[in-house]
């Protein structure tokens, strides 16, 4: 039944991509080490912000260009740390690829959805953390085009990566599973749609906490230019990041509401009632109160900020806990538990 | 005096009221919840697990006993949880009754006049077009074709604009939220009149029906289910299957079952149908599941005056990896009239079944859950065994106090494989026939649940709507220059006839988290200067045609 040729290539393309990904990670740090310090107020909040375009984009004016006339100066050599980050970015969609391969190759070894244990979970969620990394990035240096900020943003990769390939470690050392066949309980459609706008969730969501994480760091340091020099100093300014934290969440709320209620509607059909306050349901509804309570904080006035950055690190944290705690420790009936 | 006191509480309450429906309280309240629900992910609960509790119990005695006493073991029902939410939705309505008048309000109302400053607004653009000011206007009007536009003159023949868009996130907010409170309320009145039944079915069994709650093994319900109206359906068990891996994980459970219902009942049809995991039967209005499995020995006991009695009695499994069951078949002597006598002479057969036996020494345990190679190890007791005590006891056990009183004593202790037989010193023999299957079915009856399931939609509708659209505006205000078009139109435009020109300035303002207006307001800005320029290109007469350009 279990394709071992198969089952044996993912999980090479797992190690490799894990290998790759930390190649990734350690080029975008190179990256933002060498970087230099961002100044405080990139833009007052007066001036008028109509350059702001894209994924909160940090748009620096600049003049037009105009063709120079005469003799033309070669182009100077990208500093090195624009090539690091250059070459992150490659490695880094090598890393998707390989990724990605590992899922297929387990789904094909066993002949369905490459998301029915722990293992196989945790991998696809940081492979959904990772491409939404390359999106806004895509998205950034297309709507923008300006090389002032793209390296700006791209040096951030390494924060994204950190906690993808720790949960990516995880996911393959403490939660491996050999490739099997599913629990009749796990053998429905709803695999389908719920597991993955789950994983989907997950993995956003886990992009936006570290974007308020960053916010924070960041928000120390304009808070006290005395200190200049730092991580804090490097990266994007505070409004940007608040809006990437914000923008993600925004964006998959929806999605995660879904998620929820498709498995409230799975567990009809599954185990005879729609919502019966398993530790996994109980758990995922608090993640949801939690992210509810953000979307509130951003509209109430002093709240926003830091307070709501501090939430939506808290909304990540319940996310996590349901991934681990939650499974390992006090498995309820989700037949993910257990490993 | 008594007026101001009078003011003075309704000023009191007046402010209460304002502080509940506050965003702040909602948010704190918001958290409240979530941490309230928290000991109910993480400590066992009485109604999702029994043993978990009584396990916790014996591990911390003390500590069980408080958290039992403020309602830790019974989070979802208890008064705590439910004042914060009963006090969250007391906030919500407060909050949503006056928005929706507001909102109403906003429907009929028109855009806000153009601000004196444009050029203070988040997003600002400016620019001069070869057109007319009147024209100018209608270019831009029929571009803003899908917003609400007004438009102004003011003194001196400049024209303004003010247009506002997205008026569906509010709608979108408030569909969220009372979707929110409607999935209260339908949840509740599930609660009352919901009910569950257990019931393990034997294979080839007679069956049962759902006439009343006594034919359940087990039967919970709602305030208003008193078990007299059930949905009328019978059923019964023709096969029960399931199939392993080699590792000993199920590969699939099958319950061949057939039932009656609604005119069915009447002409006495069965209909079949596949039950498995994730394929319940849905009839008459409610559902059956497929919960649970196990194995039945069948034994026969032969007294020693020649009368034989054989026992179907369902085991519980123990473990479900290897199913390894345990359970008491019981029973009564036949043929004595004494009735005191023939509770003293009852016989249990008490122990633990494998369906593939491992023996170690004599001990027994099983290596897989499939009937490869079933043996059950078993005692045989005789003696009082209390059934007639009014004491409920379970099926699977036997009243270990009777044993402790020396009233039921142990008379054999033997391993049998299907067709051993043990003989007692009164001549009685017991013998191991050969293994059943039983299925344990679970009837629920959720009459609220696809009113539920509707505001669950809503919910989902409401937030995509609330949280995708940006209510924005955006404001023109067009000047006629009189000293003609300006020099960025210049590059794309004949000057002919000296047309008088326009300049142009555009504001714009998201109305909430303005995250992500700026690339909209950019293009739009873009295309409305542009698409001044162009009409006025293609000569005044052409105008009309042009709505909005690339
Ligand atoms: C049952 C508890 C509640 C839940 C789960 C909940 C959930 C949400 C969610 C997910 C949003 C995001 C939608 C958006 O940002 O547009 C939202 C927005 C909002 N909620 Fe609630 N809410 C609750 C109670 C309340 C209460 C009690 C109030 C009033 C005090 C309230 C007022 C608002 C307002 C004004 C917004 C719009 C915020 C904005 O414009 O961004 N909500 N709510």
């Amino acid at each position: 039944m279990v394709n071992q040729a198969l089952s044996n290539l993912s999980d090479m393309a797992f190690a490799t991509s894990v290998v790759v990904y930390i190649f990734a990670m350690l080029l975008y740090f190179a990256e933002f080490a060498s970087g230099k310090a961002t100044e405080t107020a990139e833009r007052g909040a007066a001036e008028p912000a109509r350059a702001t375009v894209g994924v909160g984009g940090v748009a620096t004016q600049e003049p037009p260009a105009r063709p120079t006339v005469g003799r033309l100066e070669p182009e100077p050599r990208k500093p090195w740390s624009e090539r690091f980050g250059g070459m992150a970015v490659a490695v880094t969609v090598l890393g998707v690829l390989v990724h990605a391969f590992s899922l297929v190759t387990r789904g094909m070894a066993v002949g369905r959805v490459p998301w029915g244990n722990m293992y196989e979970f945790g991998s696809a969620i940081c492979l959904v953390a990772v491409i939404a990394w390359l999106v806004v990035l895509y998205r950034q240096s297309r709507s923008i085009r300006k090389p002032t900020t793209a390296p700006k943003l791209r040096g951030l990769g390494g924060f994204v990566l950190l906690p993808a390939t720790l949960l990516l470690f995880l996911s393959g050392t403490a939660l491996y599973a050999t490739a099997s066949q599913l629990q009749p309980a796990l053998r429905s459609y709803w695999i389908w749609i719920h597991v993955s706008a789950a994983i989907v969730s997950t993995g956003v969501l886990m992009f936006a906490g570290v974007a308020s994480v960053l916010f924070l760091v960041r928000l120390r340091s304009e808070n006290d230019p005395a200190r200049p020099g730092g991580i804090g100093s490097r990266l994007p300014s505070s409004q940007v990041l608040d809006r990437f934290a914000y923008r993600a969440t925004v964006l998959i709320m929806p999605v995660w509401t879904f998620a929820i209620i498709a498995g409230a509607m799975w567990a009809e059909a599954a185990w005879g009632r729609f919502w019966g306050w398993d530790p996994k349901e109980t758990c995922s509804l608090i993640a949801w109160i939690v992210y509810a309570a953000y979307l509130h904080a951003r509209a109430t006035s002093g709240w926003r900020g830091t307070r709501a950055a501090w939430i939506n690190i808290l909304g990540l944290a319940v996310m996590i806990f349901n991934l681990f705690f939650i499974n390992i420790v006090i498995s309820g009936l989700h037949s993910y538990a257990g490993l | 005096m008594n007026t101001s006191v009078f003011r003075r509480a309704l000023a009191f309450l007046r402010n209460t009221w304002r502080g509940l429906t506050s965003m702040r309280t909602a948010l704190v309240l918001l958290f409240l919840l979530a941490l309230a629900a928290l000991p109910g992910a993480l400590l066992p609960q009485w109604s999702l697990n029994r043993r978990n509790v009584e396990t916790f119990y014996d591990n911390h005695p003390t500590w069980a006993k408080v958290l039992d006493s403020i309602g830790a073991f019974n989070v979802f029902s208890s008064v705590w949880f439910a004042a914060i939410y009963v006090l969250l939705f007391v906030s919500l309505i407060g909050c949503l009754v006056p928005r929706s008048a507001e909102y109403l309000r906003q429907l009929r109302a028109r855009p806000v006049r153009t601000p004196r400053n444009l050029a203070r607004m988040p997003h600002h653009a400016e620019g001069t077009v070869p057109l007319p000011a009147d024209e100018m206007a209608a270019v831009a009007r029929r571009r803003l074709r899908r917003w609400r536009v007004s438009e102004n003159t003011e003194e001196d023949g400049t024209r303004t604009l003010s247009a506002e868009r997205g008026y569906l996130r509010e709608a979108g907010n408030l569909v969220f939220h009372f979707a929110l409170v409607g999935l209260l309320i339908t949840v509740g009145g599930d609660q009352l009149m919901r009910y569950e039944g257990q019931k393990i079915v034997k294979v080839g069994d007679e069956g049962f029906c759902n006439s009343g709650t006594f034919n359940y093994d087990s039967f919970d319900a709602g305030l208003t289910v008193d078990g007299t109206n059930l949905s009328p359906f019978c059923l019964r068990l023709n096969d029960f299957d399931v199939r392993y891996l080699h590792t000993g994980q199920p590969e699939r459970f099958h319950a061949d079952i057939e039932y009656q219902a609604g005119e069915s009942l009447e002409n006495d049809n069965w209909k079949s149908h596949d039950l498995r995991v994730n394929n319940p039967l849905r009839v008459a209005g409610d559902r059956v599941y497929l919960t649970g499995n196990g194995y039945t020995p069948v034994f026969t006991v032969t007294f020693p005056d020649g009368t034989q009695r054989t026992k179907r009695t369902q085991w519980q499994p123990v473990d479900t990896t290897t199913m390894l069951s345990q359970g008491a078949t019981k029973f009564d002597r036949p043929g004595m009239s004494n009735e005191q006598r023939r509770h003293d002479n009852q016989l249990a057969i008490t122990g633990l079944f494998a369906p593939t036996a491992s023996l170690d020494g004599k001990v027994l345990s099983s290596r897989f859950p499939a009937l490869n190679d079933p043996m059950v190890a078993v005692d045989v007791l005789k003696g009082k065994l209390g059934l007639a005590g009014g004491r409920g006891q379970s099926i699977f056990s036997v009243d270990q106090s009777l044993i402790d009183s020396g009233e039921l004593n142990r008379v054999a202790r033997e391993n049998l494989a299907v067709g051993e037989t043990i003989r007692l010193d009164d001549g009685t023999t017991v013998r191991f026939d050969g293994v059943e299957r039983w299925a344990n079915l679970q009837v629920s009856h959720n009459p609220f649940q696809r009113y539920v399931l509707v505001f669950a939609v809503a919910v989902v509708i409401g937030l995509g709507a609330s949280l995708s659209i940006k209510r924005r505006r955006i404001w023109l205000r067009i000047r006629p220059s009189p000293e003609g078009p300006g020099d960025d139109a210049a590059e794309t435009t004949s000057r002919d006839e000296g047309t008088a020109g326009a300049s142009v300035e555009i504001g714009g303002l998201a109305r909430t988290d303005q995250a992500g207006y700026g690339e909209e307001f950019t293009r739009l800005a873009d295309e409305l200067l542009a698409s001044g320029a162009e009409s006025s290109a293609r000569g005044s007469s052409e105008t009309n045609s042009l709505g909005r350009s690339s």
